[in-house]
């Protein structure tokens, strides 16, 4: 049940002056299982990018297909579709409305047209999926805290029981324990539940501790697309693109500048730690 | 770690209160809460009892957790919010009373979060010159401040360009400019760069540097980003609305497990060399740079 893409083009304003090519000749496929982080700077066509996931935007060229059929076919089942590839949006708790909780998280199922039963229990595993706590189910989504919110907005879209989860910066504005902990349930759902989740993120530190592999968007092309280790590798190309590595790949730099054998290539604290650990060791002085 | 001994938290030694830009003496605030009539349901205190200062031409950083009060003690600074209990004086002057709220809002400027928020003008050099034009200020002597304003956040080249063109960094550095034309003595920065790619961040950090550096203009960040404090001159850590941890930022930072349990963080270098203290390494606290890790490792050897 892939979602590929091949060869996809989209022009913002193709009927005016200043046509902008927002995505060029984009070809890539989405898996079953997969944690994929999406980076590029403010502009480099990302957000183009999740739109044309569940078909909130139809490309310009190039073919769009879900489990081997053209999405923009003429009897595509669309709504299905958007059940299986859930967006969420930046600031997704904006989009909270209902009185409590618990409706709010029942709203898209309801709309399915699924039985009560069933409706409500979907609302209870999307819920637990995030770790929202069942004592609160009751209470207005308006009265939580940054966190709470954005949690239950995120179950409100797995209740849809999506195959594929898009996060477009699910942590910003969160504290570093709330960033910690809305990570770390998607990754622990992602593992649950078998789904592929594509992490939208302007946080090195973060896609490189949770995904395995890297999109890296620039003026509307795939850049990279590798395992961190790889991407995270170029860090001038990263620079030259407004990016950069994770903080840690520099500290490596550095050391190795100044005559550490370490590994450059780690790109989080604890492979740091190690191949530190390792160098220091070799060297015997340690 | 300075803390009076009187059992509250916070005001620095060392400084006459005449010298200081900020002081708050026992700030507390009260959000009160109003059923659908309007009736009082009840209160809550988001900052109790906080008394601090702060020296003019200081980077001061504020961290604490989404609800710790940051944000609602920063809005004291140019009486958005006036106290429920205590006081607070910016720049000699109370905010308490209403005669002084111009001149306080003149002394402190605010920038915040979302820079779609706060832009107003067609033109960008039009949005700088807005605020010095509203204070009445000369219209030669408006351009100059534009002009120098814009110079200052490395925002000249686009003076001419429309705001809604520009990446979020920029419109951040041009609302920053537009406070700055105000030539406040003092600027409070409510998590600038939460909605910012890294590029972004940088210029806005280099931006409000430049400003407490060259320009002596007292800044106040909050962010979560701990990397964007390690500069800054002091740090106030907040929780439950109380200040409960200061100090510069090595000193702050030298607490990792506590800054855990305040749901912080503490900036990646300082954490991996926490990490590698933990494994055994002979490594001091409250590491911050990557060339302070590279030297202390070389002693390692």
């Amino acid at each position: 049940m892939s979602l590929k893409l091949e060869h996809v083009s989209y022009i913002y304003g193709s009927d005016t002056e200043l046509p902008v090519h927002a995505l060029q000749d984009i070809c890539l496929e989405i898996p079953d299982g997969q944690f994929i982080g999406l980076i590029g700077h403010t502009g480099s066509g990302k957000s183009t990018l999740v739109q044309h996931l569940n078909g909130l935007i139809e490309p310009t060229e190039g073919l769009i297909t879900y489990d081997g059929r053209n999405i923009w076919e003429k009897d595509f089942p669309k709504k299905e579709l958007r059940s299986n590839v859930g967006l969420v949006f930046q600031y997704p708790e904006h989009q909270l409305f209902e009185v409590d909780v618990f409706s709010d998280v029942c709203f898209g199922p309801k709309n399915l047209g699924l039985p009560k039963e069933e409706v409500e229990a979907r609302a209870k595993r999307a819920l637990e999926l995030v770790g929202f706590p069942e004592e609160y189910y009751k209470q207005s989504p308006f009265e939580l805290s940054g966190g709470q919110k954005r949690r239950v907005a995120i179950a409100g879209v797995l209740a849809m029981q999506p195959k594929i989860l898009v996060l477009d910066e699910p942590t910003a504005g969160l504290d570093p324990r709330g960033r910690d902990e809305i990570l770390g349930q998607i990754a622990h759902l992602k593992k649950e539940t078998g789904i592929s989740v594509v992490l939208v993120s302007h946080s090195m530190e973060d896609v490189a501790n949770y995904v395995e592999r890297i999109i890296v968007m620039n003026k509307g092309h795939v850049l990279f697309d590798d395992v961190p280790r790889e991407v995270f590798g170029h860090v001038k190309e990263l620079e030259e693109v407004g990016l950069a590595a994770p903080q840690v790949t520099y500290i490596l730099h550095k050391l190795k500048d100044n005559g550490f054998d370490v590994d450059v290539n780690a790109t989080t604290i604890r492979e740091a730690r190690d191949t530190i650990l390792k160098a220091m060791k070799e060297e015997g002085r340690c | 770690m300075q803390q009076d001994e009187t059992g509250g938290y916070g005001v620095r030694t060392g400084n006459g209160a005449a010298m200081n830009i900020i002081e708050t003496s026992h700030l507390s605030y009260d959000y009160i809460r109003r059923d659908e009539e309007g009736n009082v349901e009840g209160t809550t205190r988001a900052v109790s009892d906080v008394s601090l200062s702060v020296k003019p031409g200081d980077f001061i950083a504020i961290l604490g957790h989404n609800g710790s009060g940051k944000s609602t003690l920063a809005k004291h600074i140019n009486a958005l919010l006036l106290p429920t209990e205590g006081t607070i004086v910016v720049d000699g002057k109370d905010t308490g009373r209403e005669e002084n709220i111009w001149d306080v809002r003149q002394s402190a400027g605010m920038v915040f979060q979302n820079p779609d928020n706060q832009i107003i003008g067609q033109v960008v050099e039009e949005d700088v010159g807005f605020g010095p034009e509203n204070m009445g200020v000369p219209t030669k002597e408006i351009w100059e401040r534009v002009e120098e304003s814009l110079k200052a956040v490395g925002m000249y080249a686009y003076r001419k360009h429309s705001p809604n063109k520009l990446s979020g960094g920029q419109k951040q550095r041009v609302s920053i400019a537009g406070v700055l034309a105000m030539h406040p003595k003092c600027i409070v920065l409510d998590e600038p760069t939460a909605m910012l790619d890294p590029n972004g961040r940088k210029d806005v950090i280099r931006a409000a540097r430049a400003l407490n550096d060259v320009e002596g203009v007292t800044v106040i960040l909050i962010t979560h980003y701990m990397e964007e404090v390690i500069y800054a001159d002091h740090v106030f850590v907040m929780d439950e609305g109380k200040v409960v941890l200061q100090g510069t930022p090595k000193e702050v930072f030298s607490q990792v497990e506590r800054l855990k349990e305040l749901r912080l963080d503490v900036p990646q270098v300082t954490l991996l060399a926490y990490e590698l203290r933990r494994s055994g390494l002979p490594l001091p606290d409250g590491i911050l740079t990557a060339d302070e890790l590279t030297e202390e490792l070389k002693k390692c050897r």
